[in-house]
């Protein structure tokens, strides 16, 4: 019987970290963007009162709606990784906190086109704006503490730590608005009161948008996650290679320093 | 027409964002998998 060499076969290098299923995802993810765009830029109409304004709307809302998911993830990740101590839960958290971040970066800069078409100004310190940008500054925080050196599971005892008290803030940009004086407006979808006082076309692109950019981030994360345990292990085997050499360099004899 | 600029250029800076990030990760994949071998990769 003959054995086969563990070696990577040109098959999975080229498929890298993708599957069937991740791949099922992509196309998904795709077609709800293309659908996202046509409703977003074509079907839906103008806004009695934001005019055309309003499509950036459908951009706008699914972002920070996708950072606030990946937060909660991050922090349910961290919380699970200090239960579990399994390297895993903090990738995971580090991977969703990634995405949350390049997503809270694009929520400013597209709400801030929408601001200046709608309130002439591209910013206000205001609270709703001022919380945001908190949110922002707190998770690159977050990605700075991931980079320090140490073991993994030094990386991962601090992260999940600052993960877990960083998600605290998302209750309070989220109740800004009501809690502060704000420019901005309050929830349309999220009304506590329940009643949604939106278009049935609008409501319905506002939907597109955030079921294309949950499929997106789902995706993502598949990817991130797999890229990152294979980083660990590089680092790890760069570790070992490094340990071995300094084991040999100690075992050599003394013929060299004299 | 301003407007026209504002709203495609947020759908541009959007879409451009993902796709990079994609492309970014994709990359980063295809790289590392070169290295590591299929017993290690637990999605395969």
């Amino acid at each position: 019987m003959t054995t086969i060499d563990k070696a990577p076969t040109v098959q999975s290098q080229r498929a890298g970290t993708g599957t069937r299923g991740t791949r099922i995802l992509g196309t998904l993810t795709i077609v709800s963007m293309v659908w996202l765009i046509a409703f977003g830029l074509g079907f839906s109409p103008a806004d009695r009162d934001q005019q055309e304004a309003v499509r950036i709307m459908y951009v706008h809302v699914p972002t920070i709606w996708i950072a606030y998911l990946a937060f909660v993830v991050t922090a349910v990740a961290s919380g699970f990784y200090l239960f579990k101590k399994s390297l895993g839960w903090d990738r995971l958290a580090g991977a969703s906190a990634e995405v949350g971040t390049v997503f809270v970066a694009l929520t400013l800069i597209v709400g801030a086109l929408w601001g200046r078409l709608t309130w002439g100004v591209f910013w206000q310190w205001d609270a709703r704006l001022t919380t945001t940008a908190l949110l922002f500054v707190t998770y690159v925080g977050y990605l700075a503490v991931r980079r320090l050196g140490g073991t993994h599971e030094q990386r991962a005892r601090r992260s999940a730590v600052i993960g877990l008290l960083a998600v605290l803030l998302i209750p309070l940009v989220h109740w800004s608005v009501r809690l502060w004086r704000s420019l901005h407006q309050e929830a349309t979808v999220l009304d506590p009161d329940g009643d949604i006082d939106m278009d049935g076309l609008m409501l319905f692109s506002l939907f597109v948008g955030v079921i294309a950019f949950t499929l997106f981030y789902v995706w993502l994360m598949l990817h991130r996650t797999r890229v990152m345990a294979m980083e660990d292990m590089m680092e790890d085997r760069g570790l070992d290679e490094a340990l071995a050499s300094r084991r040999r360099e100690a075992a050599m004899p003394d013929s060299e320093e004299n | 027409m301003e407007d026209a600029g504002f709203i495609i250029g947020s759908y541009v800076l959007t879409f451009a964002t993902l796709a990079l990030m994609s492309w970014r990760v994709l990359r980063s994949g295809r790289r590392l998998a070169d290295q590591i071998p299929d017993e290690d990769k637990y999605w395969l």
